[in-house]
């Protein structure tokens, strides 16, 4: 059945760019945020714009800046940046088995973009069985990047004049998402012992050592429970679901 | 060039060897061990997970009555899109009484 639906791709990236525009709603206000605080701590709006342009993971930028302001070491700041996108390695390890059909140049491509919500939509499409089509995943990738930067570009040229992001909900708008995603993936091997020991880790990390660094420390917790569930030895990988490849 | 360049082309040089480093790393092997694959299969929800559940345990009535909606209509067996767009809106309605 999801065979022949797949023959024929029907309009997959505007498929993709309808996904694309619940997540511009929550990247929007953190890119202008990011502007903001880069011009604040001696950016240019330009080395602004190019910073998301090139670096493109908001965390990271955020973090990066604000050590910048606080007279940081170069590599030091560098070394932030990197450990901050630690998480990424898990993303092209997990969802690289997908991409790899691909033509070479446009794998490149699709590396560059996997920013925390493509690597969720992609892993939710190849739960439901759905073929990973590049058109897809550019349709809903390029507006991201391009509302991201453009962000970025209106935070550094306008800051002060935008609105409270808060009062219409838009700061806990990634986080609602993020739920929503994971549980949508509630009928994986192990969903609820993953989740708690990622969510449990990472809000002690989080009060600990502090952000960003719960992320990879509660991602590495989820992975281990996830590697060594009994049953997870003999766990089947879940692409023969769809039976598409 | 200043010093802000030259931070940004090397952390964007990292960001992009994480997002491929996986991939290259696993692709070095023909056959992955199951313990790996089920730690591949895990990683979705382990780093999403991680991506919401200060913001969750820092938030207030508001943000727990939000997602409490959110889970209802996902056990209610609702799409993805039902559940974010129905919660969204509940997240915006309660925000306008508290501020």
């Amino acid at each position: 059945m999801a065979l022949e639906a797949e023959a024929i791709p029907r309009n997959e990236f505007l498929e993709g760019a309808a996904l694309s525009m619940p997540i511009i709603l929550g990247v929007a206000p953190f890119g202008a945020l990011f502007g903001m605080v880069a011009i604040q701590q001696g950016f240019t709006v330009a080395e602004a714009v190019f910073m998301s342009a090139s670096v493109y993971g908001g965390a990271s930028q955020l973090v990066g800046v604000d050590l910048f302001g606080s007279r940081v070491a170069p590599w030091l700041i560098v070394l932030s940046i990197f450990a901050v996108n630690f998480r990424h390695v898990l993303y092209s390890a997990a969802v690289g088995r997908h991409f790899a059909r691909w033509p070479l140049m446009r794998q490149a491509i699709a590396y560059f973009l996997l920013v925390d919500p493509m690597f969720a939509e992609s892993e939710r499409r190849v739960s439901r069985g759905q073929t990973l089509h590049f058109t897809w995943y550019m349709g809903m990738a390029i507006p991201i990047y391009v509302s991201w930067v453009l962000a970025t570009w209106i935070g550094a040229t306008f800051g002060p004049l935008i609105p409270n992001a808060h009062a219409i909900g838009l700061d806990f708008i990634l986080p609602l998402y993020f739920f929503c995603i994971v549980l949508t993936f509630r009928t994986r091997a192990n969903w609820l012992p993953i989740a708690a020991a990622s969510a449990v880790s990472s809000v002690v990390a989080f009060h600990t050592i502090g952000s960003p660094w719960h992320v990879t420390i509660g991602a590495v917790a989820g992975v281990i429970v996830g590697a060594l569930m009994p049953g997870a030895g003999a766990a089947q990988p879940e692409e023969t679901e769809g039976g598409n490849l | 060039m200043s010093t802000i360049f030259w931070i940004t082309v090397s952390g964007a040089i990292l960001t992009y060897l994480t997002r491929i480093g996986g991939y290259l790393v696993i692709s070095r092997f023909n056959q992955l061990h199951p313990r790996v694959e089920a730690g591949l299969n895990a990683v979705p929800v382990a780093v999403l997970t991680t991506l919401f559940a200060p913001a969750v345990v820092d938030g207030g009535p508001v943000e727990w009555a939000t997602l409490a909606v959110a889970a209802a209509i996902a056990f209610s067996g609702r799409s993805f899109l039902i559940m974010f767009l129905i919660a969204t809106a509940v997240l915006v309605a309660l925000r306008q009484f508290t501020g």
